[in-house]
């Protein structure tokens, strides 16, 4: 917050930067995030809330993003979601009860080119069938690691 | 940083080239399959090989035909490799010195890339990204430094407005007119505003630009600053392209460290100051209004207009907003004359444009063409048309906002009044193209949920609308609508097109529209009972 100046309109760099270094935003961190920049807790919670980037609760220890922009859509993108949604036994924005795997969907990741595209833990993989995405994702249930 | 400075960096990156470059595909795209691996190999078998006097590998931005990447390129000899893996890298360097390399050469004399017009691509896949050396050798920053020295800053409005450029962001608003009304408004302070919230799923054209390019968009930013009376800019970019974001760091830190951007740029008087802005996934935040409350840090909701940020915007002040592609088409108006710019498209939509074309076609890629081409000649020469030999049915164009173009329609050609006579847009650039198999109805439901998801709800017509169109939709693909249904999906459609706030809502019920137009039947199949071609 120093590196902004604490100035109010810097909320949504703050934001991803407390996002960023806890994994998500619990109401300790918006409490001291709205104390800080001196707005209130209120506009920080409408901020948090509006916005898909930012995440209330705490993610799994693993993140599958799935693509569902057009150029995924027509070539299959919902299926690939639908796949993987039957393996690991949770719909989308979910995670599952062991905390080792959150599911979720992005608007476009721009890797149109290679659709369909799915972001396994921060890496972009291209050109993924229903097969390959469950095998990635049963993967990560099993080991649990 | 003076003149004779930027001339003598030129030369020094100019001289210090190595006869053979091997440029290998650092995008977004290639990156995300190995390509970082395949540039350590490159590297190794250089110096396996004893060529570092005569051969370097070099980092690049996007090549353009992503469907086939990784990608890498050999200069001078003018040789493109596809699908290169880290294991068969090295056979390209060895191949140097006589003999075949094992990845598949690609045919840079298709029309995928004969056919293209570089302007704003003119660098991307050809430097790299990261060093603003590469950028001055080529010719970078000397329109900053003739618009500082040689122009006064009404003369450089009108050398936008002459040259016809138009933004490209979709609208099409004449960018020289959208400067003037800036640079005339008064005010304390003015800001220049860069709207990389490329939001259209199945475009990533400023990603790309960004990635590629990061000091194009830079240097345009910093001509406006100086037409307009700015002295601060923002860039506001989407979260989901984390590789442009540091990628526009690195640009901007070098820029200011050579005295480019910052105070006294090329020891002038000009001052002007960039930030970026991160964007927190939402689509409405591509309208600017409601960009602009973002970069304020506030719910990115749209307001309405007027006032135009042209008078009011950023905390009240006078505020430029234009695309990624706008900005970068700057410079090169400055260098090479907005006569030549005229010169270029047709009489209402000069230039050229960039496209993303994606979806049910062989060639996957970015390509740049003049305006006026024919949507035939993309899709079937540029494109080469769908795989597998299915028929291409139909392009979409500008996202959700946008509509469909029906094969019967192919021979218009693209500028910005055309499309919109067609029912669709011009938009930022995606093209996503659907072959026979693609049932159109559900492509509608498709777009529907996402304008449904991403409406920011301030305005009924849109948040309330959205949902209601989206069951009936639902209703339709599930086979369980009535002709009642649809005459009241009509209805809606042309309530909320009229009544909504934004942008948003102003164009969601688009994609419906144009389907219905072109494509009734698989509606009227869809009431009966019967089944669409999918």
């Amino acid at each position: 917050m120093r590196r902004y100046n604490y100035r109010a309109h810097a909320l949504i760099e703050v934001l991803h930067s407390v996002q960023e270094s806890f994994g998500y935003l619990d109401e300790h961190a918006l409490k001291f995030v709205a104390a800080s920049l001196h707005i209130p807790p209120s506009r920080v919670y409408g901020v948090s809330t509006f916005y898909n980037f930012f995440s209330l609760k705490p993610q799994g220890a693993h993140t599958c993003v799935v693509c569902l922009g057009t150029a995924c859509y027509v070539k299959g993108g919902d299926k690939v979601l639908a796949a993987i949604e039957t393996a690991a036994r949770i719909k989308r924005g979910e995670t599952t009860p062991d905390k080792q795997l959150s599911l979720l969907t992005a608007r476009c990741i721009g890797a149109c080119a290679i659709a369909p595209a799915v972001v396994y833990d921060g890496v972009v993989a291209g050109h993924q069938t229903a097969a390959q995405a469950v095998e990635r994702v049963k993967g990560v249930l099993s080991h649990g690691a | 940083m003076v003149h004779e400075d930027l001339i003598a960096i030129a030369g020094k990156e100019r001289s210090a080239r190595k006869p053979v470059r091997v440029r290998c595909c650092m995008a977004a795209g290639c990156l995300s399959s190995r390509s970082a691996d395949i540039k350590t190999a490159l590297e190794k078998a250089v110096k396996d090989g004893g060529m570092t006097e005569r051969v370097e590998v070099c980092r690049v931005g996007c090549m353009g035909l992503c469907g086939q990447g990784p990608l890498v390129g050999v200069e001078p000899e003018g040789l493109l490799y596809e699908h290169v893996t880290p294991e068969n890298a090295s056979s390209i360097v060895t191949a140097l010195n006589g003999g075949a390399a094992e990845p598949r050469r690609g045919d840079l004399k298709h029309p995928f890339f004969a056919r293209q017009l570089p302007v704003v691509l003119a660098r991307s896949g050809r430097m790299d990204p990261e060093r603003i050396e590469e950028y001055i050798a080529s010719g970078g920053y000397s329109a900053l430094h003739r618009v500082l020295f040689e122009m006064q800053p009404g003369e450089v409005v009108e050398a936008i407005a002459r040259s016809g450029l138009r933004g490209r962001g979709g609208a099409g608003y004449p960018t020289g007119l959208k400067w003037a009304t800036v640079a005339k408004s008064s005010g304390q302070h003015r800001y220049v505003v860069c709207n990389g919230d490329e939001g259209d799923p199945g475009a990533f054209m400023d990603r790309s630009v960004l990635e590629s390019d990061p000091h194009a968009v830079l240097e345009g930013m910093a001509i406006a600053g100086r037409a307009v009376g700015a002295d601060q800019g923002f860039i506001y970019v989407r979260a989901e392209y984390p590789l442009a974001i540091s990628r526009l760091q690195v640009a901007i830190r070098q820029a200011k460290q050579h005295g480019l951007l910052g105070s006294a740029i090329f020891e002038s008087s000009f001052n002007f100051n960039l930030d970026v802005r991160i964007g927190a996934g939402a689509f409405v935040c591509g309208e600017e209004t409601a960009l602009m409350a973002s970069i304020e840090g506030r719910r990115g909701q749209p307001r309405p207009r007027p006032p135009f940020p042209a008078e009011q915007g950023l905390w009240g002040y006078p505020t430029l907003i234009n695309n990624v592609e706008t900005f970068a088409n700057i410079a090169p108006i400055i260098n090479r004359g907005p006569g030549w710019y005229a010169s270029l498209g047709t009489e209402k939509s000069k230039g050229t444009k960039v496209f993303s074309l994606t979806g049910k076609i062989r060639n996957t890629g970015l390509i740049e063409v003049p305006m006026g081409i024919t949507i035939r000649e993309i899709v079937e020469e540029l494109g080469g048309g769908a795989p597998d030999g299915a028929m291409v049915k139909a392009v979409q164009t500008g996202g959700p906002s946008g509509g469909c173009v029906p094969a019967a329609h192919f021979d218009t050609p693209v500028d910005y009044e055309s499309l919109v006579k067609l029912g669709s847009i011009m938009g930022s650039g995606g093209m996503v193209v659907m072959d026979e198999h693609t049932n159109m109805v559900e492509l509608a439901r498709f777009y529907m949920q996402f304008c449904m998801e991403e409406s920011c709800g301030k305005c009924i017509p849109c948040r309330v609308g959205t949902v209601e169109m989206y069951k009936l939709l639902a209703r339709l693909v599930e086979h369980e609508a009535t002709p009642s249904d649809l005459e009241q999906l009509e209805e809606l459609c042309d309530l909320v097109k009229n009544t909504s706030l934004c942008g948003l809502g102003q164009t969601a019920p688009n994609p419906v529209l144009s389907t219905l137009r072109y494509f009734r039947n698989e509606y009227l199949a869809l009431l009966q009972g019967g089944t669409s071609s999918r």
